[in-house]
């Protein structure tokens, strides 16, 4: 399973955020990682769109190399990048009247969390969630 | 889509739905506070009891409804938060301060009405 949405404006968010959604829903998760997974697409995607102005979200079903089955979600951009990284990700934090609760707060919400950024080159975040719990 | 606002015994009644737009949010936030004038109402009752999701604007317009209600005069009391939702934005960071909050429409109306 993969989709790519493309997010241009917050409506584009919204329906990236319900793909996310079913998708984890037909994985199997529980109501709250679905609703976990849900939110950090919503925040990383609205994000993307007050940075960047515009990117892609891709969301896809992985297995780890025991079999395990995890939702994988990819927020791509072209932007400016991401030029204090240690400073984006700290609670509070924001450049752009944001809530600056983004970047640390979806990485509270999810198992694996990963920023490829560069200032000029873009950025690529790579969020997890793994379907059973010795993940936690 | 338009959001209905309900007037019963001088509290005003809003059901928040699922999946509402920036723009909506917006449209409705202003809609409620001028019923309030328009009403003369005391009491504000969100009941968000079919909202799957709070991001963080849902979160922002929520905090803003009840200070700018409250600055006219008017409390608000919010209902039927789901186990996922208070979850959810807990872990991201998202905080409902100065906001009554109710299990369900009942309490939070006769909280309205009662004290």
């Amino acid at each position: 399973m993969q989709e790519t949405i493309q997010i241009h404006n917050e409506t584009d968010a919204i329906v990236a955020r319900q793909r996310g959604r079913d998708m984890a829903r037909r994985l199997g998760f529980s109501v709250v990682d679905q609703t976990r997974i849900a939110i950090s697409i919503s925040e990383l995607a609205r994000n993307m769109i007050l940075y960047a102005d515009h990117g892609e979200v891709l969301i896809c079903e992985i297995r780890d190399p025991q079999g395990e089955v995890g939702l994988e979600v990819q927020v791509v951009d072209n932007g400016p990048g991401i030029a204090d990284l240690e400073q984006a990700m700290s609670d509070g934090f924001s450049t752009s009247n944001g809530l600056g609760m983004g970047l640390p707060g979806t990485k509270r919400l999810m198992d694996d969390f990963v920023v490829e950024t560069a200032p000029g080159s873009g950025t690529k975040i790579t969020i997890r969630k793994w379907l059973h719990a010795r993940y936690m | 889509m338009q959001v209905p606002i309900l007037k019963m015994n001088d509290v005003l009644i809003v059901t928040l739905g699922n999946e509402i737009t920036d723009e909506e949010a917006i449209r409705i936030k202003q809609d409620i506070l001028v019923k309030i004038q328009d009403t003369g109402c005391e009491g504000l009752l969100l009941d968000i009891s079919v909202v799957d999701l709070i991001d963080s604007f849902m979160g922002r317009v929520l905090n803003e409804i009840a200070e700018m209600a409250r600055l006219m005069g008017c409390r608000t009391a919010i209902s039927g938060m789901s186990p996922q939702v208070a979850i959810t934005m807990i872990e991201l960071g998202l905080k409902l301060e100065g906001v009554y909050t109710a299990l369900t429409v009942e309490r939070g109306f006769d909280w309205l009405r009662n004290t």
